[in-house]
């Protein structure tokens, strides 16, 4: 099965990456956490995103979009990353949740991703 | 139609009700479409079993069925209604002499139940369904919820545990403690409701809560909690007839020690052995070993109130819960006397909408001479929501004022 892992960083964790004397550090821990996840098999995709401070959201209004500053849930946490882990069941995704170096401090959300529809014969035609 | 053959379908066709719904679920991942397969063999088994007699193997029968039946796929028959709600806690010893081929799974069935990524409060609906067999509506009165509302939560559930992808096996052994721990709390809220609801007169589970204890303790013998639990709910369970006298309440120290059940009081005591002999506590061993204590009194001893504080200061050291904390003062209001007992109560903070807290003060306060004892019964008689603990306190508050 494949899941999401979404990681949500403290403020202070964040701090830590924005800080050029500890980003280093910080992004290491990273590193060795995505590679062990690749080295088990286990890794379909992923990313870090930039700091919250970059996002944009859009929105429909009147049929008319509308585009605002700043991450579309205002948490103390912030979405900083994803990664598609495929494993297979929902405690093995937690066990490599439970390593991830947005904890202790942060959270991982974990979600099956969406199984992709069949591709019938005639649409794949 | 044959009743005795009918009966002798039905019983051996409940007794089977868990092991065979843990088989099907382990392998198809899907617990609702289990439960449906399932039921539909029941009710298969329940109309050609009186006449053509029960089979060689009833467990191997309905396993069969039951896969013919999910092999058919998504078909939406509801017939868990049709057949009555099947309880595995008939003939357990019936399924064991027919059980050989099939492995018992429950232990799995049970850690899904209560897998954390379940919402907590579903974890003993869950159990009580999928292990037992009630249904939403016995479920849904145990819990004062509407049977429509449970079913829906339960239906959640299921789904989640599907989509979700929780497997169905038993924890590795580095997990084995943190997950059990969630599955033996489940099994106590169960008997929780059992508890007020045997006092209010509703539908409670507490035998059912001891069966699953039971059913625990047997899959995992060398793990002392699960035996821990059993005790504890043997012993209260032990108590139930002394209770209640013509209605009303009767505390524990004021109960007719004839009227426990000596049966369960021993085996609550050898279990409880097991388990210290495993040489890991924990709380619900200690909580076993505090209702032993009390147990003394039917051998005609003297309650042992040192030792029950001392076994409830361990409690706290391992969970400071307020009703620990409560308890604990009492006991040592039972142990050192009254007056500190008094001060370890009025040093814990938050109680003052917990009943027990105010009952206990006003029986440290009455045994002192001292003003409030009976304000404080009335109190904690508003606060309760047992009309018989209500009137026992009332009645007590009563007394007190009056004089």
């Amino acid at each position: 099965m494949q899941y999401a892992m979404l990681f949500f960083i403290h403020p202070d964790d964040a701090a830590r990456r924005r800080d050029p004397a500890q980003a280093a550090a910080y992004t290491g821990t990273w590193m060795a956490y995505v590679a062990a996840i690749r080295e088990a098999g286990a890794f379909v995709d992923g990313n870090g995103l930039l700091p919250a401070e970059t996002a944009s959201v859009v929105r429909m209004r009147d049929g008319r979009r509308q585009v605002q500053d700043g991450p579309y849930a205002e948490t103390k946490e912030e979405l900083g990353g994803y990664v598609i882990l495929d494993v297979p069941d929902l405690d093995a995704a937690l066990d490599w949740a439970a390593q991830c170096p947005a904890l202790p401090k942060g959270a991982v959300e974990v979600r099956p991703t969406m199984p992709r529809p069949a591709v019938t014969a005639s649409a794949a035609a | 139609m044959n009743q005795q053959a009918w009966a002798a379908a039905e019983a051996a066709a409940r007794a089977s009700y868990g092991r065979l719904l843990a088989y099907l679920a382990a392998r198809s991942g899907d617990l609702a479409g289990a439960e449906d397969a399932l039921a539909e063999a029941f009710a298969a088994a329940l109309a050609s079993w009186p006449t053509q007699g029960v089979p060689e193997r009833p467990e191997a029968w309905l396993l069969t069925a039951a896969r013919r039946r999910l092999g058919h796929g998504a078909r939406h028959h509801r017939v868990r209604a049709a057949a009555a709600a099947p309880l595995a806690m008939l003939a357990e010893a019936a399924s064991a002499r027919e059980a050989p081929g099939i492995p018992d799974e429950r232990l799995a069935l049970l850690f899904v139940c209560a897998h954390p990524a379940i919402e907590p409060a579903m974890h003993t609906p869950l159990m009580l369904q999928v292990v037992l067999g009630l249904d939403a509506q016995r479920v849904g009165a145990a819990f004062l919820v509407a049977p429509a509302a449970m079913g829906q939560r339960l239906v959640r559930a299921k789904a989640k545990i599907r989509d979700a992808g929780i497997r169905f096996a038993v924890p590795e052994p580095e997990h084995l403690a943190e997950r059990l721990a969630p599955v033996l709390e489940a099994i106590y809220a169960a008997f929780g409701t059992g508890w007020e609801g045997a006092a209010s007169g509703g539908g409670g589970l507490a035998d059912e809560a001891v069966w699953l204890a039971r059913l625990t303790a047997a899959l995992l013998p060398e793990e002392p909690e699960a035996l821990g639990l059993l005790a504890l709910l043997l012993h209260c369970r032990a108590r139930q007839a002394a209770r209640r006298q013509a209605g009303g309440f009767v505390p524990l120290s004021e109960q007719d020690t004839r009227l426990w059940s000596a049966p369960m009081i021993a085996e609550a005591e050898a279990v409880l052995l097991r388990a210290s002999a495993l040489g890991r506590m924990g709380r619900f061993q200690l909580e076993a070993a505090i209702q032993s204590a009390h147990a003394a009194r039917a051998r005609g001893l003297a309650v042992d109130w040192a030792g029950i504080a001392t076994l409830y200061g361990a409690l706290l050291a391992l969970a400071p819960t307020l009703g620990a904390r409560v308890a604990h003062a009492a006991a040592v209001g039972e142990a050192a006397g009254a007056a500190d007992g008094l001060r370890l109560l009025e040093a814990i903070e938050g109680a003052s909408a917990y009943q027990p807290w105010w009952a206990v003060r006003a029986h440290l306060l009455a045994r002192l001479g001292r003003a409030g004892a009976g304000a404080a019964y009335a109190e904690a008689a508003r606060l309760s929501g047992d009309p018989a603990v209500r009137g026992f306190l009332a009645g007590r508050a009563k007394r007190l004022l009056l004089l």
